[in-house]
């Protein structure tokens, strides 16, 4: 389980996070919306450990993210709008480097069968600067998915796919929520967060101003809420 | 609230005594001060010179040690204290160079030379003229002030090397010894020991209350920054 | 050690850091060689300043590309989310850069006695000694820089301004100690300014390594 509680983070009088108070349940996905500038980013950078908060904790399972941040990120895959990879390696090459990272033991075997199961099996040995935006995110997943982590942190990872790459990383986000994996997903598609959400959650202002199961609505209805959320956040 | 009423008063007491030391310095460097018998009148200068390096160390001084408890403590305070405190160290250290060159032309016959202290100051000031461009490139945030706070510890921990590999260049010492704590021969006249403490005294007045001043505007600069940010989220 | 190899290997592929660098290296000990009188003794004279001028600037452009790969596709992220602590990411960058460099430096070295008709051979070991020593230093400060500069504005142009004014105590050293090599000074006379090159190598690593958690925080 993961508890936020009262997370800040400011510059003097700059605000990303007001406070923010936020619990997400093991095993289940967490899609969070909200217009720019609601301190999505800013959260997820310290959920990843990458940003320190100003005030406030973020606690596993009762512990603390920074009190062994290193065991920590063992336990963290992280898929971005940015892919992490370099150009001029291969895919192979990437993974492998990655592992060695992570200290993967049986390095090659991993390797291989994420390889395929991305459907990157013939292309290993070719330069990811040959990759199109798809190809490169799938590998980007596989590189995720190295180490097995158990808690998913996927910061606009739709940004830039076309129509057939972005219905397949919607297919891997169901995948991984269906193996209990505790998934935390930020994007703008309001329909595609909603279709694999278990619950949702709408920032505005650096504070949770809506949260709610995802069951309970329709994709109209959601869309609903959510402008008049931040419609009604601008106003008060 | 835009101004603090208790340290407005400081920075009007200061203020008063700074005007009132100024025209007293004047009259003691100029007037009461005994002409000194090999170098004559350019000598005075010396009363403007050596506070000015005084202050201008002061001020890279403060800026590192702030930098530091920045660092640590995160807290904004700190390094806006250590950019004030920089910027003024910047200009003294203008001064010192400036007012060097004024003297060493008709006492060594040049405007310039290698001398270590000279050389120290003058790579001091091309150290927080950096500083200074380094704040001017990066974002106003939280980033920005670590990446100047790192600058400005790696900074001054320079300074002494500089020194230290200088003088081990060769023997080009040419700058007077320091008259204070220096040898037996080397002290001051009363009157003239008298005029240098006052002017010393004036000009650590005079750096406080720029410092005073500097921190208010820098202050009301980002309570007005602040403000036009909520109004431009309020308009959009 | 991963970190390097990958360094290494990503620059093998394109080649376009150390074959830029080589050829500025090249171009500034040219350059020198025409605003001086080729073979005066003047030129002679300033033979080590001219080599630490070459070596600097083509050290510069190396570091400026060091950090540049890291950023472009969020590399440096997926590098500070592995689970090891920040600091070993300082290190291996180092590394890779002092062997950057020095790779550049060992191939700028032929030409640069050819031009200059140096005899070189005798003070070649002290001459390694200095370069690496210095190198080192280079790597430690640039290494730091280069990951701020590469988060600034203007990228490229903040390295050089913040990395010189700094690196002139090392530069220092190494002029002077690669002078009196060229005149045929042994280990002996040299010591001095191998022992404040290791101090000054030693207080920047650690300074550069403290401090370099606080400029990859996002």
């Amino acid at each position: 389980m993961i508890d936020v509680r009262n997370l800040t983070k400011s510059f003097g009088n700059l605000y990303a996070l007001r406070g923010l108070n936020l619990t997400v349940s093991r095993g289940t996905c967490l899609t969070i919306f909200g217009p720019n500038g609601a301190g999505k980013s800013t959260f997820i950078r310290i959920l990843a450990t990458l940003s320190k908060p100003t005030q406030g904790e973020i606690r596993i399972e009762g512990k603390d993210i920074f009190a062994d941040a290193e065991q920590y990120r063992n336990r963290l895959g992280v898929i971005a709008h940015a892919t992490y990879l370099y150009d001029e390696l291969t895919a192979r090459e990437n993974l492998v480097f990655y592992s060695k990272l992570y200290g993967i033991p049986d390095r090659d075997a991993t390797v291989n069968r994420l390889l395929d199961e991305v459907g990157l099996g013939k292309r290993g040995n070719d330069r990811v600067r040959t990759f199109s935006r798809g190809m490169q995110q799938r590998l980007s997943i596989a590189r995720a998915m190295l180490h097995n982590p158990d808690i998913l942190l996927l910061d606009e990872p739709y940004t830039g796919l076309d129509q057939h790459a972005s219905e397949m990383l919607t297919g891997w986000i169901m995948k991984l929520r269906n193996d209990k994996r505790t998934i935390i997903l930020i994007t703008h598609d309001l329909a595609q967060g909603l279709e694999v959400a278990d619950e949702v959650a709408i920032f505005l202002r650096g504070r949770v101003a809506h949260s709610a199961a995802a069951g309970d609505f329709s994709n109209k209805e959601f869309q609903q809420l959510y402008f008049e959320t931040v419609a009604g956040g601008r106003t008060n | 609230m835009l101004t603090d009423s208790k340290s407005q008063r400081v920075e009007n007491v200061l203020g008063l005594l700074l005007f009132l030391g100024m025209l007293m310095t004047l009259y003691n460097v100029f007037i009461y001060a005994p002409t000194e018998k090999s170098m004559g009148d350019v000598q005075r200068i010396f009363y403007f010179h050596v506070p000015s390096a005084f202050i201008a160390f002061l001020g890279f001084l403060v800026c590192a040690g702030y930098s530091v408890a920045f660092l640590i403590k995160r807290n904004h305070r700190y390094d806006r204290v250590a950019y004030v405190s920089a910027e003024i160290g910047v200009l003294f250290s203008t001064i010192v160079l400036i007012t060097g060159m004024i003297w060493a032309r008709p006492i060594w016959q040049t405007w310039w030379t290698w001398d270590p202290r000279l050389t120290t100051m003058f790579i001091l000031w091309f150290l927080y003229i950096a500083y200074l461009m380094l704040r001017n490139f990066t974002g106003e945030d939280e980033r920005g002030a670590r990446f100047a706070a790192v600058f400005a510890i790696i900074a001054s921990a320079d300074v002494p090397i500089v020194y230290m590999s200088i003088r081990w260049w060769g023997d080009r010492m040419m700058h007077p010894k320091p008259v204070l704590m220096g040898d037996e021969d080397s002290g001051l006249a009363p009157e003239m020991l008298y005029t240098f403490l006052f002017a010393l005294a004036v000009f650590l007045i005079l750096y406080f209350y720029l410092m005073m001043l500097r921190l208010r505007q820098e202050r009301t600069a980002e309570i007005l920054n602040s403000m036009k940010k909520n109004l431009a989220l309020h308009e959009e | 050690m991963t970190l390097v190899y990958k360094d290494l290997l990503s620059e093998f592929r394109s080649r376009e850091t150390i074959s830029s660098m080589l050829v500025f290296s090249m171009l500034v000990v040219a350059i020198f060689n025409f605003a001086f009188d080729p073979g005066s003794a003047y030129a002679q004279q300033a033979a080590p300043g001219i080599l630490w001028v070459a070596f600097t600037f083509s050290g510069i452009i190396g570091l400026n590309r060091s950090f540049v790969h890291e950023v472009d596709k969020g590399c440096l992220h997926g590098l500070l989310l592995a689970p090891f602590e920040h600091g070993a990411i300082f290190f291996g960058k180092m590394l890779g850069n002092l062997i950057f460099i020095s790779i550049v430096e060992l191939l700028t070295l032929p030409l640069f006695a050819v031009f200059f008709n140096l005899q070189t051979l005798q003070g070649l070991p002290q001459l390694l000694v200095v370069i690496l020593l210095t190198t080192l230093g280079f790597s430690a400060v640039g290494t730091l820089f280069s990951a701020i500069s590469v988060n600034t504005k203007t990228r490229e142009m903040m390295l050089p301004i913040l990395f010189l004014p700094v690196v002139i105590p090392i530069l220092l050293a190494a002029v002077n100690a690669t002078a009196m090599i060229f005149d045929g000074k042994g280990w002996n006379d040299i010591s001095d300014w191998l022992r404040l090159l290791a101090a000054f190598d030693l207080i920047f690593i650690s300074l550069a390594y403290l401090t370099f958690g606080f400029v990859v925080e996002e």
